[in-house]
Formats: structure tokens, sequence, C-alpha cells
């Protein structure tokens, strides 16, 4: 059996990609297998667990529930190209000062949805932010330290605005 | 691209301090973790590289009429097709038991299946392919037939033996244990009250985020086995892996990278991973095999589906006189290899009433055979039963006699100056503080006020509860563990310290690291033992070919005995350093001492030279010392808990929960631990351990059960299904430390990664049946889903 696949062109990081993807593979798989960028994880395989996020034009997305394919045209960053553009370094600070994190499968996941709630709901408080994170499993922390390093961020960023990146 | 500006330098860190144990460094080491950049087993990719996939009963007990690999082998990309036979030829079975665990019994163990098929899920045949998607499409042509048998589901049918799963065995009894004190009928005759209870356990697992995984690079040239394991115990694998296979020990080398959990999931052997490696010498090129979801949940160990009735017999005044156990545990078709399935019973006997001083105690345990995926050793190992039914049961007794569960606690606790003592069990503690944990924990949670809150707002119609739970904590085995009854799993560990030439320390240990600290914590054992500043450090771990030979991590032994080996290893190196520079200085090295990279004057303080000196000359000028002077910037040292079988751990749990009595939800409200697991050398660390580990025993208490089907098909393998805690349902959680360092070791650390799990089920079961009893209704069976509580509400 050949596979289908689709010519597809999109943003990764800041650079363009062109592949020719299978139909049925998932974004997570290419991301990992085809692009070796590793650091997005899969955990559950069901959009459950949160550990294959990315961000797909600015969005939260879930790598295991979206086809490769359906990136086309569209922007992609993972946790390599948030990290690397500085997007994610307030936060990724805090979660060490905090050690928001042990093993780190979930850490990638987590910091995007951590920068989803810097962005989008600056004034979340400690209850809200749990909610806000309960699409991402941590079977080690117990989350108290994730809610604390993301409630820090929030905090200083209610004081003095982030500048780069992360309040973008 | 790196502008080159952007680039860290390299400066040494002024901010240094003399004192690292006992200081919430941050880690460091990990930062590599929140940026996408750690090496977790499936990040690691080989050329030739071939995915495995394996074919799995779809019944819980069945004979293998005919299997037929044929087509399958034609699919595209397939290099082969294997069943449990060929695999055999590569791979010899294995027996999971341990001579002191006295009587126990198992059957023999395939990598694959042979003829017939114990549990749903269990391995029948290989399939590997260039692709993953490869193997996986071909899994479809794979021709079996089975012959279904009759299937052991229910333990308590299993302990009647009518079919019997192993007939070789003669019954489906594991392992069976009994004890009673002396004079122990006499004393409970003369109790005024005896209350009773049956409590029923929920099987769970672990649920690690990164599935287990195991690729294994076989090079035919050396007959040598690279196996990249995402385990916590590599040199156990090492020594199994070379056994089974044959291959030389020191050929075998284990590594294992970042780890995403484990928690006692990855330390077991597990034959599909033996299989993978067994794959690899057969096909002479690298083989991976990554579980997927639903086969993490039909075959990572399981654990903790007992049911055990316990009784307790007081006076009237509230003395606790003693407690009787019968415990009754289903591990499924094998006990498991090398650790072995009987272990979690034989703790729960050994742990019932374990922070109580009463005289008196009879138990009886049966391990029993069932046609369900096998149960083995996840963190805590047999404590949150124990511990549960004991504060359950001592909760039904102060309630039985009308005093406050603290007071009873406090009453009945073993005094904070009675140690060393032995309990009835026969276990012996060193020194614990069960007092001096409960003074604080009450006093942290505002033990009264909030009983005042609880008893205000039952006025409103709001049932609160608040529920207590003392608990100790089997930490740092000594060799009675494992080693005395065979089983190949090392209670000593090593740490070897290497000066480099500019002064930064490479540290290697045999105890590893999945994301507790271990890294960090030994990182500020060797900088303040030697004199460095913590960045200064850079720690190696979870290889054989490089550490020092080991146990790993597991049982709560990683800061307490790897920890002392970098303490012990790191007070040698300090001296070797001193000889050096003493030798170049030409200065009595005792009035010299190492502090913040410098050796300095031991009483002005005032630098002599740097380490970065002392390390040029001693590599690359060692000609400008004295002819005789060898220096050794190398060092090795070794631990061994020898005193005490184990070095216990004790704390309180305190837990308070909201019931709605119209819909059973549990809330939790808020949760406080007070722990003493000895020397803290990262307070930070150590609370998250504890909040980890108590949100682990939550998961247990109120979520998380391997539900399955009167025919013994898993009904719930899918992380939608299988409920795991989420940040919104959990609370806030008061961590408070009280420190009693164990005097085994110099470094006095016990161990914290359990504790949390082992207490935190019973605190929710009692502060949940404390919201009930105004109701008249109570819950014995984890996990208290809604309906259940619904359901001893009389509503359902």
């Amino acid at each position: 059996m050949s596979e289908k696949k689709i010519n597809t062109t999109f943003e990764l990081n800041g650079a363009r990609v062109e592949r020719e993807v299978p139909v049925r593979m998932h974004l997570i798989d290419m991301l990992r297998e085809d692009l070796g960028l590793t650091g997005s994880h899969l955990g559950c395989e069901h959009g459950v667990c949160g550990a294959c996020q990315v961000m797909v034009d600015g969005k939260v997305v879930r790598g295991c529930l979206t086809l490769g394919v359906a990136v086309e045209g569209k922007s992609v960053e993972t946790i390599e190209g948030l990290s690397d553009s500085g997007q994610l370094a307030v936060l990724q600070q805090a979660f060490l000062q905090h050690n928001a994190f042990q093993c780190g499968f979930c850490s990638s996941g987590m910091l995007i949805s951590a920068l989803d709630i810097v962005r989008h709901h600056p004034d979340a408080n400690r209850d809200e932010i749990r909610d806000l994170i309960s699409g991402n499993y941590c079977r080690c922390t117990g989350y108290q330290a994730i809610v604390d390093a993301i409630e820090s961020v929030l905090k200083a960023q209610r004081v003095l605005p982030i500048a780069q990146g992360a309040a973008a | 691209m790196n502008a080159r500006s952007e680039l860290p330098s390299n400066p040494v860190d002024t901010r240094t301090q003399e004192k690292y144990i006992g200081t919430s460094v941050p880690r460091a080491g990990a930062r590599k973790l929140l940026q996408g950049r750690g090496v977790y087993l499936d990040d690691v990719r080989l050329p030739r590289l071939a995915h495995v996939v394996f074919f799995r009963s779809p019944h819980a007990h069945a004979r293998i009429k005919s299997l037929d690999l044929s087509r399958a082998r034609q699919q595209p990309g397939v290099i082969g097709a294997f069943d449990g036979a060929a695999i055999a030829e590569y791979c010899t079975p294995w027996v999971g038991v341990l001579s002191h665990l006295k009587g126990l019994k198992s059957a023999v163990q395939h990598a694959v299946a042979i003829d017939r098929v114990c549990w749903q899920g269990e391995a029948v045949a290989a399939i590997v392919a260039e692709t993953r998607r490869q193997a996986e499409d071909a899994l479809d042509h794979v021709m079996a037939e089975f012959e279904p048998l009759p299937a052991v589901i229910d333990m308590r049918e299993s302990l009647k033996g009518d079919v019997v799963i192993h007939p070789e065995l003669g019954d489906n009894i594991c392992f069976t244990r009994s004890m009673e004190t002396e004079g122990f009928a006499e004393a409970w005759a003369k109790a005024d009250v005896v209350v009773e209870k049956t409590y029923d356990f929920g099987r769970h697992t672990g649920v690690t985020n990164e599935p287990r995984a195991l690729m294994a690079d076989y090079n035919p040239a050396e007959h040598s086995l690279t196996v990249y394991h995402a385990n916590q115990a590599p040199h156990m694998m090492q020594d199994i892996i070379s056994r089974h296979l044959n291959i030389p020990e020191s050929n075998v080398r284990v590594i294992c990278k970042d780890v995403g959990g484990s928690f006692g999931i990855k330390v077991h052997v597990y034959a599909d991973e033996m299989a993978t490696a067994a794959l690899s010498v057969m096909l002479r090129r690298p083989v991976k095999f990554l579980a997927d979801r639903i086969e993490s949940f039909l075959t990572d160990i399981h654990a903790r589906e007992h049911t055990a009735t316990v009784r307790l017999a007081c006076t009237k005044a509230g003395d606790i006189i003693g407690f009787d156990l019968d415990d009754l545990t289903g591990i499924g078709p094998y006990s498991v290899y090398p650790r072995t399935s009987g272990i979690e019973g034989n703790q729960v006997v050994n742990l019932t009433g374990g922070p109580y001083k009463h005289k008196h105690y009879r138990a009886r345990l049966n391990v029993v055979f069932t046609n369900k995926n096998v149960t083995c050793q996840y963190r805590a190992v047999g404590h949150p039963i124990a511990m549960a039914l004991t504060e359950g049961i001592v909760d039904e007794a102060a309630r039985a006699i009308g005093m406050d569960p603290a007071e009873f606690r406090r009453r009945n606790l073993i005094p904070d100056d009675a140690y060393p003592y032995t309990f009835v069990s026969g276990t012996k503690y060193e020194k614990l503080s069960h007092q001096q944990c409960m003074d604080k924990l009450l006093k942290l949670m505002d033990y009264d006020a909030l009983r005042a809150e609880q008893a205000a707002l039952r006025q409103k119609g709001v049932y609160r509860g608040i529920g207590l739970a003392a608990m100790i904590e089997v930490t740092n085995p000594s060799p009675a563990f494992y080693g005395v009854g065979g089983a190949r799993i090392s209670a000593q560990d090593g740490a070897t310290i290497r000066m480099d030439p500019q002064g930064m320390l490479n540290v290697m240990v045999s105890v590893t690291e999945q994301g507790q600290g271990t890294e960090a914590v030994f990182a500020q054992i060797a900088a303040q033992t030697v004199g460095v500043s913590v960045d200064r450090v850079r720690v190696i771990t979870g290889d054989t070919g490089v550490t020092p030979y080991g146990g790993g991590t597991w049982a709560s032994r990683g800061a307490g005995i790897g920890g002392e080996a970098v303490l012990q290893s790191g007070k040698v190196l300090k001296s070797n350093i001193l000889d050096i520079a003493a030798a170049i200085l030409t200065l009595d090295k005792a009035t010299l001492d190492v502090v913040n990279n410098q050796v300095v004057d031991k009483l002005t303080g005032e630098a002599k030279m740097p380490l970065a000196e002392v390390g040029r000359v001693a590599y690359f000028r060692p000609d400008t010392l004295p002819m005789n002077f060898q220096s050794e910037l190398t060092v090795t040292r070794h631990y061994t808990p020898r005193e005490y079988g184990f070095t216990f751990t004790n704390g309180i749990q305190a837990s308070y929960v909201e019931v709605d009595p119209e819909t059973g939800f549990v809330k939790l409200l808020k949760h406080w631990c007070v722990e003493d697991c000895g020397t803290v050398i990262n307070p930070m660390l150590v609370d998250e351990q504890i909040r980890g580990g108590i949100v682990q025993g939550i998961g247990g208490a109120l979520f998380e059960e391997c539900l399955y089907s009167e025919d013994g098909q898993l009904l719930n393998g899918s992380m939608a299904d299988y409920l795991v805690p989420m940040a919104s349902e959990m609370p806030d959680i008061i961590v408070g430390h009280v420190e009693t360092p164990t005097r085994g070791s110099e470094l006095g650390a016990k161990g914290a990664g359990e504790a949390g799990t082992a207490g935190a089920p019973g605190a929710v079961m009692n502060a949940v049946n404390d919201a009930l009893a105004p109701l008249g209704a109570g819950v014995t069976a984890q996990p208290f889903t809604p309906q259940r509580v619904l359901k001893a509400l009389g509503k359902v």
C-alpha cells in the first residue's frame, strides 16, 4: 500500500517548510519524526494530556488531534521556536525558580498553555489558573508549583507589563 | 542562528555560598527540560533503526490454537514477524520469586507467550518493520485463533480455587503469610471495644506521561548490546539482560537518558521489553519499542487491588490493645520478575498499625493469581493500603468511644522518646518523631478552629470533613529487601567525583533521575562537601558504562544512599585537592581549606590559589610536584545502609473536604502534611516530592481505577476514561517538616519520594467519612467516586 501524500507548505518557527505529508500523519508525528523537533511529546494520543501542544497561528493546538496536512499555509510554533525566540523566557525562568516541573515530559505543553494564559487571561486568579491548565496532565508535581509559577508571572506583568513576546 | 553574543559566558558564579545542603537551589541542570531540549527515549534515533509492535491477546485466558504470521511478513516495510518460541531461543524465561518470602511461587514467564495467554494484553507475536506505522499496519494481517479458557477475574474466586490458572502450581496462591504476637487472644479478650471494617482498594496504575520504552542496539562484531531504556534501575537491567540473553555482563550497557515519569512503573522486567532486546540480537540491528497508551494501560504494572478486613481492640479510655488484619490481594497471572508481586501484601502486613505503640497484632495475607494484568511495586508500595486501613479503623475506634480523633492518636502514637523501637510486626525503627509532627500539623492547620468552622457549617447544611492520617514510610532499604532473597538488585550505590582541570566537578552516580531532582541534590552535596559553587558541578546518572555500580532509584533511596556516597566521595576528593595544594604551596595541609572554588587559608580565609590552578598543575605540570607525589583527582566511594533493614520516615497528613450529598462529589479544600524525612537537602524539591506524592495518593483515593469486565477485558484503557488528578481538582497543599537525621549516615537524609502517596488516601478517606458521619453514612471502597458516595447515602 503506497501512502497518499499531500504537498504541504507552512511556516515552522519562523521558517518556510515544504513537505510531502502522508494524509493520515498527525502533526505531532510530522514534527517529531520528519522534522526532528522532539521537544513536543506524545503522551495519551487522545487529546487529553496536552504533552503534544504547539501553537498554530498563535492558538494552542493538540498535535495528536491535528493532521499534518491541516497546517497548510499556517504558522506553527513549537517549544523549540518559542524558546529560541525568547517568548517563553519569563515563564521558563518562573518554572525553574518554583520547580514547576519534575520529569519535564509535560512541560512543553504546560508552558504553551501558560503562555496562552499570560497573553489572554492576564487577570486569572489561582482557581482560574488551575482551570486553565486542567487540559495538561502533570503526574509529578501535584500542580501547585505550576500554579505558583504562572501566578508569579501574571502578578509581575500586572505591575510591569512584560515587554517582549509574552504579552504580544 | 545563534548570535555569538547570545551564548552564555562561563564565569564562576560570584553568588556562591558555603552551605548548599538545606537550601532551595533551583535545578539548573533541568533547564533543558523547559526548552524541549531533553532527550527522552523516543527522541533518540539510530541508523537502521527498526520498530517493533506486539500483537496482543484479546482474551484474559486462552490457548493459542494457531498463529499465522505469513501474511504479516509480506506487508510493506516488515522486517520480520516472530512468535514466542522464536524469541525464546534468544531469551530465556524467568520466574518471579524471592527466597525470603517463604513459599512464594509463580509460573514460568516468557518474553512472548507460548501456547497460552494469561491476560488481555499479553504479547503473542512481535512484528518488526522499518517504521512504526508499517509495523502497526501489518498487525492487521496477523491471523490468530484462540480457544478461550475459564478466566479467574475476581480474587475471591481465585482464592476458592475452582479454576486453577497454572495447574503445575497446584493452586492460585502466590504467597501467604500469617503472624500472631504472643498472648494475642488473651489481650484481645480484655478489650472494652472492638471495631471492624472491610476496606476495598481499586486496582490502579502509574500512568507515566512518557510511556514505557526501550531501544536495543546489538553490535554483532563485539557481541555487545547497548540498551537505551526509560528505566529507574539500569544496573539491575544490565544484569537481567546479560543473563537472559547470554551476553557477558560488561558487554551490556544500559543508558537511561531523561525519563518522563516512573513512580515504580519503570523498575520491573517487562516481557515486551525483553523481547525487544532479543529482537535486536536476532536482527543484528537497533530495535525500538515504545508502548502506546492502550498498551500502557494493559501492560504497565498495576497495583493495590486489595480487600482487607481490619479490627482494632481498645480500652474505654482509648488505649489501643491491638490490630487484627486479614488481607487479600490479586496480582494477575504472574509474580513480576525480579522484585515479585508478593512485596506489596507483605508490606501491608509489616506496616499496618505502624505508627502506634500497641503490643498485639495478628495478620493474615493471601496473594492470589488472577487473569488480569500483573501487579507489582508502585510508588509507596503497600503503604497507601496499610495506612488507610490503620487510620480508617483508628477513626472508627475514636468514634466508638466518643473521643476526638486527634486526641485518640496523641494517646497512642509511639512517643518520640521511645526509640530505638521494635514494632509488633518485628520491624525496627531507628528514630521517629510522631508527636512532634502531630503537634506541628495541628498548629499548621489550626485544628480547633477548623473543627469549629466545620460545626458551624453543618448547621447550615454544609458537610465538611477533617481527616487525619499518621504514617510511617520505608526508605533506604538495606540488602534485606531484595538481596537476601536472591534478587540481584544492589542495595549499595556509588559516586565518582572527578575534578576537571578548570576546577569543575564531574559527579557520576549510580542512582538515577526521573525528575525528582536527585541530580540537583547530588550537585548541592558535592559543592558543599568539596567547597565549590554549585554551578561548577555537573552530574551524570543513568549509564552503566560510566557510573559506579548501584541499585538506582526506588524505595525513596536516591538522596539517602546516593547522597551519602556523594558526600563520602567529596570528602576524600577535598582532602586530595588539599594534598596537591599543600605540595604546590609547600604549606601544611592542615592550614588549608577549599572555599568557593579557591584553596584558602583555613584560619584567615585568605585566597591561596584557585582550584583551576590546582587542576592545571595536577594534570599538565605534574613535573613540578615532588617526585614521589601522585595526585588523585578522581575519587569513588560507596555507601550501603546496614544497621537497620530500612530507614523509616514518619509524618502525618490532614485533609479538609466538602461532600455534596446531592451529587456525591467530594471537593478537596485543603491538605496538610508534616513530614520527617531526616536531613532536608533542598526544601523546595522535598516539598514538591511530598505534594506530587500526595496528589498521586489522592488519585487512588478519588479517581483512579483499572476497571475490568467479568471476562477480564479492561474497560478504561485510555486517559479519557481512566481519570487522573487535574489541576482544577487539587487543593493547595501545605507542607511542614521535622528533621530527625538518620544516624546511619553522615548526611542524615532518609528519603521523601513516597511519603505523600503513603498517607494521602487514608487522610482523604477519613475526611470524607467525617463529612458523611452526621448523615449516618460512610465509604470504604476506593476510589470514592460520586456513585459510591451516593450509594453510601442510599440515594442510588
